[in-house]
């Protein structure tokens, strides 16, 4: 496309335009690029839920690798000599007292430490989020069943990236964390004791359980997701982004803003607004004070001791399960692989097939660009509402000490309570879901029907009380709204949504704008509104594009600033 | 195949036609005309002449359409020059930036300059120590947040209002593309004899397979340990309390300093109490690693507890393994291995603060709620002709969480 830069029109376009004249010659990246920038991305401010993610990522990578280059993840018995005074003369691991003089020691250090903490829950609790909003919407169906996948590994990984993450400065709730997973190894039926000396080197802890947690944790999970992650964002990219129903909204089109320019913007700023709620979150809220917990030591643990809130649940869990064991002759299983490597498996399996296993049951096999509103999909939006309330009560179990504490109940109570729940609540849960769901449905269906409450209660001649309603879409020759048929998109319900509360005036907070001013930008941008529809409408989209530039030069009057 | 596939157009969406892009000036991709735009999928024939007489707005246009894109709606938000409200727009963005810039430069200058060094609770100094981080920190992240907060007011107030339309492309590939591929991938099999010659292609699998065998078990051969070595005193049957040589173990405290050796005698306990014991041999006394392992060992804690007197207990047959009013647990949950800690005087039960396992002590350590399925482990103690408490052999069960080759224990 180097054509295109030697058009006399390019004239002045000066060192940028010869630059990439340069570049394409080498690498004619013109028309690749110029798809990309041309890509269109619809806009609902639920898409940003999987960028949160993203942003939080990149940013556990930029603290993650700076706190590497000080961390030493070594198991070596130490004595603390450093300017900590109540630990001075403890012995520890010189893994914690490295993530102590990181916290004391390096200027910024503990900064950086507790921005990479609380990116790490910001990038579980955004991936939780996303994961609720891709499903509830129906996202997940074909063609996006891959991503949908992906999606639940990243989710797993991430897990056990943030496990890896704070089991590694070996203080006294990470020690006692990693324990609990010694335990879990253990319980394996067949394989468990085998599995736990091949991950730990032997008896806990060993000497190696940290620095090969170290790899996996700088190393071979990040690598994991970034490639992941790389193939999720890419699938999104390539398959295009899904988009809700509205006006022109099609099964076959993307209605959007183009990547450029205001996407990338957008994108870009957002990216900084993450980090830089991140950075207030790491500078101004503590986090993980590993000083206070003291090393680890297998004979010591704090009352309260709670993971990690994407954890919490597998301790909930491991909380609830009764003490059902198993022995089989000369052999065991213990109750707790029920309730943690067997169960917690299970529902990322059972997410990960979702969609196929919705798919059979619809026998829906379509392609489908336009999301749902969960009111749409009872029976999905009751199953999904069902999965939540299952993982809050483990979550809430994983805390029932707390609880005990703060409410004054009985602590064995809060497990009953707990263990009932888990039972009882879901299904429970399902149920209410699905009459909501069908509720709503029917206040839409009302609206659609009658139009829109005005409260406005009018009293007949003959003396009958009726109440106004707006209809959306006109009347018939009786006065009666014309119904209108639902088209899977949000209805109004009040009228202030049809704009009956009016618009501020225009002006700053002490005083309005002229009022000449106002009037000629509303009249401009309503002449221009209408002159685009125009050229919308019209065959010669050429002429009328050129009038519309003429048009918009005449009004604004100044010459259009791109050309020279 | 296109024409059998279900595109969900049936359903209640709005599956009104969006806003046609204009086809006028577009003709079919077999159009004959100089491919300016190769990949385009309707690449609208625009000859080199066409091309030189179009502006620059035109040519913008023109890269929209050739992407399937019609923008449909695209307003410059201040049409009208010089109004207040524009100014103002500008004030406001400009703003965002200046907050970004001067608290950059606050977060430099804290960083550079602000004491960092440790200062404790209670000493002059600790309140500006104790800024430290929420200063750096507050003035680093508000810059970066109203730095994008800036860009963020600069699209909405200064970028052209805009609705795009792309169509997609998605669903199965024209025919052609699809026949054409597979029957390249057919011919290419019957080119190179890949579907005849059975023997290559499964010996040529047998090679990958195998090797891939051979790196695998390679790859995982150096992970794997026998946690069976040993036979019966293997690490999970056996604990430091176990006696070698028939050397006495005794009881021990940890003061905090390894070397600091710290015997228990009966005397040094209150009734209804609890303390941490660890094993002791005389022969690890000067050797701080061997005393760091007895403090350390996973499964070498022990509660000893200390009965109010009078306090009825229960025991299993051949299990009356107490002294008296002294009973010895290990300390490791028989749930997950956590250290049961919290000892409640009153009810003798013994409560591990991870998932709330609870053992009674006067019971033989019998699980009574919680996840925990075991009793504790009992340690056989007594007090030798010195006074001191020792432990007359290893536990009477295997210590911790409960694994697959424990069997009825
Ligand atoms: C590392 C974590 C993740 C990152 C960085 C990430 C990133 C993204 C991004 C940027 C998008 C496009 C914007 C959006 O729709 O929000 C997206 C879409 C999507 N994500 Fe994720 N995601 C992650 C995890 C997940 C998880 C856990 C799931 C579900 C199990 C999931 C399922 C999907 C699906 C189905 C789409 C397509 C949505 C659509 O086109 O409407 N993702 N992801
Ligand atoms: S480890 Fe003691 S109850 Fe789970």
């Amino acid at each position: 496309m180097s054509a295109l830069t030697t058009s006399p029109r390019r004239r002045g376009g000066g060192f940028v335009a010869e630059q990439l004249d340069e570049l394409d010659q080498r690498y004619h990246p013109a028309a690749g690029l110029r798809r990309q920038f041309n890509k269109v991305f619809p806009t609902h401010w639920t898409f940003m839920l999987g960028e949160v993610a993203l942003y939080s990522f990149i940013v556990l990578l930029i603290t993650g690798t700076y706190l590497g280059l000080f961390f030493d993840p070594s198991m070596v018995e130490v004595v603390y000599e450093g300017p900590f005074d109540n630990l001075r003369g403890v012995h520890m691991s010189r893994a914690y007292e490295s993530a102590l003089e990181i916290s004391f020691e390096y200027r910024g250090g503990l900064f950086v430490r507790q921005v990479h903490h609380w990116a790490a829950l910001l990038f579980l609790a955004a991936m939780f989020v996303h994961m609720l909003r891709t499903f509830f919407t129906g996202a997940f169906r074909k063609p996006r069943e891959a991503n949908w996948a992906i999606g639940v590994v990243l989710i797993l990984i991430g897990t056990f990236e943030g496990f890896t993450g704070y089991s590694l400065p070996d203080d006294l709730l990470s020690g006692t964390g990693l324990r609990i997973a010694s335990g879990i190894t253990l319980s394996i039926p067949v394989m468990g004791t085998w599995t736990h000396w091949a991950l730990f080197g032997g008896d806990f802890p060993g000497t190696e359980i940290i620095p090969r947690l170290y790899i996996i944790h700088v190393l071979i999970f990040p690598g994991i997701l970034l490639a992941l992650i790389g193939l999720h964002v890419g699938l999104v990219w390539y398959q295009k982004h899904t988009q809700f129903p509205g006006p022109g909204r099609t099964e076959k089109n993307v209605v959007g803003v183009r990547i450029l320019p205001a996407f990338a913007a957008k994108g870009g700023a957002f990216f900084a607004v993450c980090a830089g709620v991140m950075a207030l979150m790491g500078g101004l809220f503590q986090i993980n004070p590993i000083w206070n917990l003291g090393p680890y030591n297998p004979a010591q643990v704090s009352a309260g001791s709670q993971p990690d809130f994407y954890m919490g649940w597998s301790d909930g869990s491991a909380r609830l399960f009764p003490a059902w064991e198993i022995v089989l002759g000369d052999y065991r299983i213990p109750a707790v692989f029920w309730a943690t490597a067997a169960f917690l498996p299970l529902f990322f399996v059972i997410a990960a097939v979702y969609p196929f296993f919705e798919r059979k049951m619809t026998g829906d096999n379509a392609l489908h660009n336009l999301l749902q509103r969960p009111r749409d999909v009872p029976v999905r939006t009751a199953l999904g509402a069902m999965a939540i309330m299952t993982y809050l009560v483990l979550l809430v179990s994983s805390s029932n000490d707390w609880f005990a504490f703060y409410f004054d109940v009985s602590l064995n109570a809060t497990t009953w309570m707990g263990r009932i729940g888990v039972l009882l609540l879901p299904p429970i849960t399902y149920w209410v879901a699905y009459r909501w769901c069908l509720g709503l449905q029917r206040a839409d269906r009302e609206v659609l029907e009658h139009g829109v409450e005005t409260g406005i209660v009018r009293r007949l001649p003959h003396g009958e009380f009726i109440e106004i309603h707006q209809p959306l879409g006109g009347v018939d020759h009786h006065g009666h709204a014309i119904p209108l048929e639902y088209q899977g998109a949000p209805v109004p319900r009040r009228m202030n949504q049809l704009g009956s509360a009016g618009a501020p005036v225009a002006g700053s907070l002490l005083k309005p704008d002229p009022a000449a001013e106002t009037a000629a930008l509303e009249r401009t941008r309503q002449e221009l509104a209408a002159a685009e529809e125009r050229e919308h409408a019209g065959d010669d989209g050429e002429a009328m594009a050129v009038s519309r530039d003429e048009e918009r030069e005449a009004l604004a009057g100044r010459l259009s600033d791109l050309e020279d | 195949m296109t024409s059998t596939r279900d595109d969900g157009s049936a359903r209640s969406g709005p599956d009104q036609d969006g806003p046609r892009q204009d086809g006028a000036r577009f003709e079919g991709a077999q159009g004959e005309g100089p491919p300016l735009a190769a990949e385009g999928t309707h690449p609208p024939r625009v000859s080199g002449d066409e091309l030189e007489r179009m502006t620059q707005p035109q040519l913008a246009r023109l890269a929209a359409e050739l992407d399937d894109v019609d923008v449909v709606h695209n307003q410059d938000p201040w049409p009208v020059p010089g109004t207040r409200a524009e100014r103002r727009a500008a004030q406001s963005v400009v703003l965002w930036f200046l907050i970004s810039a001067l608290s950059a430069l606050a977060f430099l200058l804290a960083f550079l300059f602000w004491p960092y060094e440790y200062v404790a609770p209670g000493t002059p100094g600790y309140a500006t120590y104790a800024a430290y981080t929420p200063i750096v920190g507050g003035m680093l992240g508000l810059s970066i947040t109203a730095l994008g907060i800036g860009v963020i007011a600069y699209v909405k107030k200064f970028f052209p209002d805009e609705v795009s339309v792309q169509q997609r492309h998605d669903g199965p590939s024209e025919e052609i593309a699809r026949r054409t591929v597979v029957a390249q991938v057919v011919q290419a099999g019957k080119e190179t004899g890949f579907g005849r010659r059975k023997m290559i292609v499964g010996s040529a699998g047998l090679a990958a397979g195998v090797l891939g065998v051979g790196v695998g078990v390679a790859a995982v051969a150096p992970f794997v340990r026998d946690p069976w070595k040993g036979g019966d005193e293997a690490a999970l049957w056996v604990t430091p309390w176990r006696s070698v040589n028939g050397e006495t173990v005794y009881l021990r405290y940890d003061t905090g300093d390894p070397e600091e050796v710290a015997l228990v005698r009966p005397e040094d306990q209150e009734p209804g109490s609890m303390m941490t014991v660890f094993p002791f041999r005389e022969a690890d006394r000067g050797n701080e690693e061997a005393l760091i392992h007895g403090l350390r060992a996973s499964d070498a804690p022990v509660m000893l507890i200390r009965l109010r007197p009078g306090t009825p207990t229960v025991w299993q047959p051949g299990r009356d393994l107490h002294y008296g009013d002294y009973i010895a647990y290990s300390k490791i949950c028989t749930h997950l291995g956590c250290p049961t800690s919290l000892y409640e005087s009153q009810t003798d039960r013994i409560l591990c603060p991870c998932h709330q396992s609870q053992f009674i002590a006067t019971e033989y350590g019998r699980p009574v709620f919680g996840p925990a399925a075991r009793p504790l482990p009992l340690l056989p103690i007594t007090v030798n002709e010195e006074g001191y408490f020792v432990a007359t052999g290893d536990f009477d069960a295997p210590v911790g969480p409960s694994f697959w080759e424990m069997g009825s224990v």
